[in-house]
């Protein structure tokens, strides 16, 4: 019995500490990588959360009821991801926010529709900000998901209507992460650039393992080789990093079009050999409008470390439709929010937005910029920033959809 | 040692081994009971806290396979987890053919879990285990990071980076249970715990059982018995990872998802951590290492965001100090309770626990300001920790814990003495008791 | 085709001679101590966030002197503390010690300069292209360390073979109850070496500082890898570790340039198969996506057909 008592000593214990009570705040969950590789990013965004968290409350918060950050790290893998889905349903939040990785974001909507079914009365919603699998909203769409932001086929699509319009680019070189997300985008680009330009010839489509690369030179040396004089990647972390570094050691001299150089380290790695080269396509860059966005102003003073730059615009986008969500609803309940956001239109400072009814996709502008030295607003602090080329249009973002939603009714 | 001519298997009257057997029977009466009456405590009656309780289970019994294969065979692995995971998959992809129409109920899954354990454990033991120490825990190393890559390539059978999911509702309802709640798959998870246990330990008191744990001390006289090592190695090996794939099928079926971390180097180490930190060698040991770094990783992240620094620190206190593990520390205070004369050492370790409390408590705020500045510096310098609130850019905070750390060790260490003089009245209590009570 | 293959050999050169510099001190730990240092790769790391922190201070040229000096006495400190105290409880007991300890160094790393990577910018002076080949430029830095990998090989080598303590030591690795017999101070001899692989292993981190991302994982990333290197050249040989890191090295770099798989070995050989076989996946695999594999191939093989390494001396 002794031996036995213990073991119940301790469980006991451990129950002690594990009971907490519940209060009466909107509960919002945050969960991301706050540590491991990708953590910059997750950091990144918390603190994006945070600002707005407090930017809401400062204005009475939702229906009068105040807004509470619950923030969890996830270190990217699914199944940590799932724990603190658990965690923080338990703890009584209804809207989770996540962005870092389709793998993960998969896991959470296939979650959270389980949970929804299975515990009706209760249900949670997910607010995807930065996962950008076209799955999410297509083939694996569900009605408690919500993207804001554009997903990989539209963001190539806008990338690609560049492309069109420079009649020098002749071999494209296609380098991405070997997962889902990589080869979504590799798959895109082949799609768009045989519609829009059949002429140009892509002289490589290579992908590489995710976030195990430490020296892109061999990659570089392939591309070198290849005589391409263009670069489509949708790598990002350590994999974006990395590559342009490689590619700056090794002298290469091509026209970079990314999905994230604009953010998290890149910029400062790139450098002035960037200049003129380096694209993105993102939703908002501080030189998008003539005046630094009041928010991306107010975001900066707040927090003042080098690389806090307002990269989650949409995330902004997010809170605002959240807060006339629930506006129109006349409740803070998720199913009459996320009836009320379905079809929300709202103008922000960058132009119209539409959430689609259809499939849960939010509809926004974006623009492809290059990296320049002759800008008003810099980033990260090195006297370097984007450069509109091109914008597109909320509507013309759009793409068609293959959803088929079912709701509750 | 024993002479040449004798062997080391020890024979037992009748009687007390029968009398044995009987109050081990009621120890796993009462593991039962607990188990069942568990999820219903206060704090753990809630779906968070049942799903804590289904985790530790799951650790509980990987921990246990790891044991097996350390702390009874002395093969230190650190690839234990590719059993673990392929069972997982296993699991998984026959939760989906349950999912298309299988007409198989949910709380089988484990098994498909542990068939594919052991089939991989035969086929890559087989391979590994001609030698033991170092090489062998390279080789396992190597292997796991072969299958890790492995699964990242291939998709259609991993899902590669985002995993495969099931649904464990969707199938046969046997008596009306639907394994949708948690608690549900909680009695599952403790039913098969259980299970597991009571096989790996009967499985030690074969001859085969008692075989490991000869190549585990001495495998030159094991060959001299007559007994291949090789062929004793790859039976423990293959049998330690059908006991990780049926962990790794009850994953599954908790979690609804796996993905190629399952087979990672993350998950080789934690329960390397587990076993060690619970104390090598016994099954109590896995078990408490399993629930403690499992509550650790959990929770410890709700407290501090310097959790895995304070893990690490707990690590290397227990490889430093406490080799034995917790199980260790506390079947070393066995002896004590069974002869009564622990009172006096209590009360040592009350009077020694103040300081440490003390200087625990500099060293923990000095971790925390630091670890706040360097990670969250637009939280600015006011924090508040145990109910005080200091600002950090002054140097009081820094002072006061560095003296509490100063003062603390020091008065720590001027009790050492009153345990040790508490031990060595406690073990004179014991003998005189031993020797003139019955 | 001639491009690819030049770069491919010099980028592998120059992979394979960084793998090198910090498995050379890894040799020697653990042929010598028969520790398995979980945290050698720790100082590598150690030696490139050191190295960023006094060139900011003081300047490169010194950063390069004083930061493997600094990683060698956290090397001698480690020894000497807790190394020697978990030696007598065994194996098991020191390689979780030095496990516990590689953690623990990451926790101290993001106390001190934070979670993401920070800016180690290769330092002006050398900071310029050494020589253009086929229009692709080759950075100086990779040139210097290419020289100072090539200069710890000879140091170590010549040090080994030619000199009164490389006696003393390469005794040690095949029989060291018998050379504490003969009156050599061991334990001294052990805190010796663990601070010369340690600081080597610094160096190594100064300059691979700048061709990798300076940040908290990169201990892990290259961590299993330096392993790999020292089982396969084999144990108290130096110059095994070198065959190794630039077996490894030039390998992985050409393996990454090869865009072939089974399915185009088929094609030539003039067998179908059908995009729904089972066996399509795996046959589509190129060598390029495999090519991080390939380190952990070798050393399952190397262990399962010659459990002594290339030159190795004895087992374990």
């Amino acid at each position: 019995m002794r031996s036995t008592a213990r073991p119940v000593a301790w469980l006991a214990f451990v129950a002690a500490l594990c009971g907490g009570p519940a209060a009466a705040d909107l509960k919002i969950a945050y969960i991301d990588p706050l540590s491991g590789g990708a953590a910059s990013a997750g950091i990144n965004a918390q603190k994006h959360m945070t600002y707005l968290v407090d930017k809401v409350n400062a204005s009475g918060g939702l229906n009068g009821e105040r807004l509470q950050l619950l923030s969890f790290d996830n270190k990217v893998d699914p199944q940590e991801s799932l724990i603190a889905l658990k965690k923080a349903l338990d703890d009584g939040a209804r809207y989770i926010f996540q962005g870092n990785g389709s793998s993960v974001a998969l896991a959470i909507s296939d979650a959270v529709a389980k949970h929804n079914e299975r515990n009706p009365g209760q249900e949670a919603l997910f607010f995807n900000y930065a996962a950008i699998d076209p799955a999410l909203t297509n083939a694996k769409c569900n009605f408690w998901h919500f993207r804001f932001d554009a997903d990989a086929d539209m963001k190539m699509a806008a990338l690609v209507n560049v492309i069109a319009t420079q009649p020098q680019i002749k071999k494209v070189y296609l380098i991405n992460q070997d997962y889902s997300f990589g080869k979504a985008v590799a798959a895109a680009a082949r799609r768009m650039l045989a519609e829009k330009r059949p002429d140009i010839m892509i002289v490589g489509d290579e992908l590489h393992p995710l976030q195990k690369v430490q020296d892109f030179s061999p990659y570089v040396a392939k591309i070198k080789a290849s005589g391409a004089d263009t670069v489509i990647t949708g790598n990002w972390s350590n994999d974006m990093l990395l590559l342009i570094k490689a590619g700056k050691d090794a002298g290469l001299k091509v026209n970079w079009y990314t999905y994230y150089a604009g953010t998290l380290g890149s910029p400062s790695a790139i450098g002035r050999d960037g200049i003129g080269v380096v694209k993105q396509v993102s939703e908002y860059h501080n030189n998008a409008l003539p005046e630094l966005d009041p928010d991306a102003a107010a975001f900066r003073k707040r927090f003042t470390e080098k690389d806090d730059e307002f990269g989650y615009y949409r995330l902004n986008t997010a809170f605002l439709l959240f807060a006339a969500a629930a506006n129109k609803a006349r409740s803070n309940d998720p199913i009459k929010v996320a009836k009320a956001l379905e079809g929300m239109k709202l103008n922000t400072t960058v132009g119209e937005v539409e959430m689609r009814a259809d499939n849960h996709q939010l509809l926004q502008p974006l623009f492809v910029s290059t990296f320049s030295d002759n800008v008003k607003y810099d980033v990260e602090r090195t006297g370097l920033g984007f450069k509109t080329d091109a914008k597109v249009n909320a509507r013309d973002t759009a793409l068609p959809t293959t959803c088929q939603m079912q709701r509750p009714n | 040692m024993t002479r040449d001519g004798e062997t080391d298997i020890p024979r037992l009257a009748p009687p007390a081994a029968l009398r044995r057997w009987a109050a081990t029977r009621r120890l796993w009466l009462v593991a039962a009971a607990v188990l069942i009456v568990l999820p219903f405590f206060p704090g753990l009656d809630s779906n968070f806290g049942r799903s804590l309780l289904s985790q530790m289970g799951i650790a509980a019994i990987f921990a246990l396979s790891y044991n097996l294969l350390l702390g009874q065979t002395g093969l230190l692995s650190f690839g234990h987890a590719v059993y673990f995971g392929l069972g997982a998959y296993a699991g998984i992809h026959l939760m989906r053919a349950i999912n298309g129409g299988l007409p198989i109920p949910m709380p089988l899954i484990p098994i498909a879990g542990a068939a594919t354990g052991l089939a991989f454990g035969v086929l890559f033991g087989a391979l590994t285990t001609r030698r033991a120490g170092v090489v062998f825990a390279l080789i396992s190393l190597g292997v796991g990071e072969l299958v890790l890559a492995a699964m990242r390539m291939a998709q259609g059978f991993s899902g590669g980076e985002e995993g495969i999911t099931a649904n464990r509702s969707l199938g046969p309802h046997p008596f009306g249970l639907t394994f949708a709640p948690q608690l549900q798959v909680y009695y599952v998870v403790a039913f098969w715990a259980l299970i597991a246990t009571v096989l790996m330990v009967a499985f030690l008191r074969t001859p085969v059982g008692r075989l490991c744990n000869a190549v585990r001390d001495n495998p030159e006289r094991a060959e001299f018995i007559g007994y291949d090592p090789v062929r004793i190695r790859l039976i423990a090996f293959s049998v330690a990872a059908m006991f990780a794939g049926l962990a790794g099928g009850l994953h599954a079926l908790n979690y609804e998802i796996v993905a190629a971390d399952a087979v990672g180097a993350a998950q080789s180490g934690t329960v390397l951590l587990m076993a060690y930190i619970g104390g090598v060698g016994t099954f109590l040991g896995a078990i408490l290492g399993a629930i403690t770094i499992t509550w650790l990783q959990v929770s410890l992240s709700d407290y501090t965001s310097a959790w895995q620094l304070y893990l690490g620190l707990f690590f290397m206190a227990a490889v430093l100090f406490a080799p034995g593990g917790l199980a260790g520390l506390l079947l070393l205070h066995a002896p004590l309770v069974r002869k009564r004369a622990w009172v006096g050492v209590l009360k040592a370790y009350v009077i020694a626990s103040l300081p440490a409390l003390v200087m625990l408590a500099g060293g923990v705020t000095l971790l925390e300001i630091n670890y706040r500045r360097a990670t969250q510096p637009e939280v600015g310098p006011r924090m508040t920790l145990f109910g005080v609130t200091m600002d950090t850019s002054t140097p009081w905070p820094w002072l006061v814990a560095l003296g509490l750390v100063i003062v603390g060790f020091y008065a720590f260490r001027r009790s050492w003495p009153l345990v040790s003089a508490a031990w060595r009245r406690a073990d004179n209590a014991a003998l005189a008791r031993s020797e003139g009570g019955r | 085709m001639l491009e690819i293959i030049a770069f491919s050999l010099l980028n592998g050169v120059v992979y394979g001679l960084l793998l090198f510099m910090v498995s050379s001190g890894l040799t020697l730990i653990f042929s010598m101590m028969g520790v398995l240092n979980f945290a050698h790769a720790s100082m590598f790391m150690l030696g490139a966030y050191f190295s960023y922190q006094i060139s900011r201070w003081i300047g490169f040229w010194p950063a390069l002197v004083i930061a493997p000096l600094l990683v060698g006495g956290v090397g001698a400190a480690v020894e000497r503390f807790g190394l020697r105290h978990v030696h007598r409880q065994g194996h098991v007991a020191e390689i979780l010690f030095t496990f516990g300890l590689a953690y623990l160094i990451v926790e101290f790393v993001v106390m001190v300069w934070g979670r993401n990577p920070i800016e180690n910018r290769v330092p002006a002076a050398i900071d310029f292209p050494l020589f253009t080949l086929f229009g692709t430029t080759y950075p100086f830095y990779k040139g210097l360390m290419m020289a100072i990998a090539v200069a710890m090989f000879a140091f170590l080598y010549l040090a080994f073979k030619r000199t009164r303590l490389g006696l003393i030591i390469r005794a040690a690795l095949t029989h060291p109850q018998m050379v504490g017999a003969l009156g050599h101070d061991v334990p001294r001899i052990f805190v010796l070496v663990f601070a010369t692989g340690s600081a080597l292993a610094g160096v190594a981190g100064v300059i691979g500082g700048f061709a990798f991302l300076t940040e908290p994982s990169m201990a892990q990333s290259l961590g299993p890898i330096v392993f790999v290197v020292v089982v396969v050249g084999g144990m108290g040989s130096i110059s095994g570790a070198f065959i190794a890191s630039m077996l490894i090295g030039i390998v992985q770099t050409f393996a990454v340039a090869l865009d072939y798989s089974l399915l185009d070995l088929l094609h030539t050989l003039r067998v179908a198969m059908p995009s729904d076989s089972p066996f399509y996946a795996i046959s589509s695999i190129r060598i390029a996506q495999v090519a991080p594999l390939i380190p952990y191939l070798l050393l399952v093989v190397m262990l399962i057909v010659r459990p002594r390494g290339l030159l190795g001396t004895r087992e374990t």
